[in-house]
Order: C-alpha cells, then structure tokens, then sequence
C-alpha cells in the first residue's frame, strides 16, 4: 500500500554535505474538500516527518494540509562515518511508515 | 461619459458585461477564504513569540507563476553557516489564503551542512508565500514571495 522512494548516495567521502531525498505515496487529503453531496472529506494527512542517523535525529518535519500529496522532501546532512538513515512517516487514521538507506563512508 | 442614448446596442453590450462580471462572482466566493493577512501575521507570532524578524538571509524559491496550485514546487536556503554555536535551527513557511496559513516547520541542526529544504505545496489562490529561519542565537530572519496561481488546489470535489 503506502511506499517510500528513498534516496540516499550509497557511499560518500567523510565531511561531505550529502543531499537526501525522500516520497512517501499518501493522498494528503486537507480536510477541506466535499463530496458531491456536499458531506465534507475527513482530514487524512501524513502530520511528521522525522529523519535519524544511528539513532540520533538529524531531520524533522511537521506537516500541515498544504503539503502536497505523496509529500517530497529534499533536505542536507553531513556525513562522517558510515551507518544507516532511518525514516519515519507518522498521520492521521493511525498511518505509520519507516524506510531505510545505509551509507558507507570512507 | 455615456450620455443617454437611444443605442440599444450599448445598452445590450452594457447589459452583457454586467451579466459576464456578476457570472464570475460566485465562482471566486466559491474558494474556502478563511486564511487572512491577520491569521497569517498571528501564525507568525506563534514561532517567534512576537520577537523581531529581519528580512534577508532566506532565499524562497518558487515558481511566481503556478498554472497547478495542488502541486507547488518550493525550495527555502538560508545563507547562514551551520556551525555548532552559530547555525539555522529550524525554517518555518506559511501562507496568506489557503484554509490554514501553516505549511510546514522543518526542524534542522549544526550536522545537516547546508540549510535548505526542498518540498511540494498547496496553494488555493494566488497569494504571499511567507518562510521564516529561526538562527540559534534566537534571531529571525525571512523571505516572501509573490504567486500566481491558475488552477487552485482544494476546491474541486471529490466524486
């Protein structure tokens, strides 16, 4: 159902500034569209993003209705040893997601 | 300007611009108008505690002109280095009219190296896109930019 696109280089030079960027399918609804019948659309978005680096959080989003569907972020980080980036989606309705991406740095 | 005339063909031209411009009316009442300038300023007061914010430092990059407004492209740096004592702490972008004059908060720290972020937004109406850089020294610095919008995110229904 819901899926990441992560992307992180696989390995990079110690002190390097790296760019990593991330999607995460949902459909973002705002809360602010009707049906036909005029019923209002419950609200059902993605609320934080939370990015971490062996363990400790290097990255964090809060996310509001204007954020687009399938919310995109692109954000920096500077690497100095090799380890793994976690990725966590936390919304509405109980939605709960995490990814992964490991980098090797020499 | 238009002395009275006997011109049936000004009248029925007259008569059809008003009709053409009370027709467009509704359709701009129609968008959900509840984000203000006042909404927007007090937004604001709640990240900076009504504290001072310069303008300067940000760079807000967006498209001035959006023919798509449910998927914005929108990208904030800041030039500011990203040292442990003196860094960018977090970006915070609001609005002027869509329903909630909040966009997102991006919380940063001294490791990312660069301060910029990257997202997708929403906007319902062309109207000021507002971001605001919190520095660790508690002083806040801003950019605004003015877009135009053409097809608004948000209003249409959901069969």
């Amino acid at each position: 159902m819901a899926s990441a696109l992560i992307n992180v280089p696989a390995r990079a030079k110690r002190g390097d500034i790296i760019e990593i960027k991330t999607l995460m399918s949902h459909i973002m609804e705002s809360g602010y569209r009707h049906k036909a019948s005029g019923e209002a659309v419950p609200r059902d978005i993605i609320t934080s993003f939370t990015c971490r680096f062996n363990g400790a959080e290097i990255f964090r989003a809060d996310l509001f209705p204007a954020i687009a569907a399938n919310p995109f972020f692109s954000f920096f980080t500077t690497v100095t040893e090799s380890g793994k980036f976690e990725f966590e989606w936390i919304g509405d309705k109980g939605f709960s997601e995490t990814a992964s991406a490991s980098i090797s740095v020499e | 300007m238009h002395p009275p005339s006997n011109s049936t063909r000004r009248q029925f031209l007259g008569l059809a611009g008003a009709a053409a411009v009370l027709g467009t009316a509704p359709v701009v009442t129609l968008r959900p108008a509840e984000a203000t300038p006042e909404r927007l300023a007090s937004a604001i007061r709640n990240v900076t505690g009504g504290a001072a914010v310069k303008t300067g430092k940000v760079k807000l990059e967006v498209p001035p002109l959006v023919e798509n407004g449910n998927t914005v492209p929108l990208t904030v740096s800041v030039a500011h280095p990203m040292a442990p004592e003196d860094h960018v702490s977090s970006i915070h972008v609001f609005n002027e009219k869509n329903p909630q004059p909040n966009v997102a908060n991006f919380h940063l720290g001294p490791h990312a190296g660069r301060a910029q972020v990257s997202t997708r937004i929403r906007l319902t109406d062309s109207q000021k896109v507002v971001a605001i850089a919190k520095l660790s020294d508690g002083s806040f610095w801003s950019a605004s930019v003015d877009v135009v919008v053409t097809l608004a995110a948000c209003t249409e229904e959901v069969i």
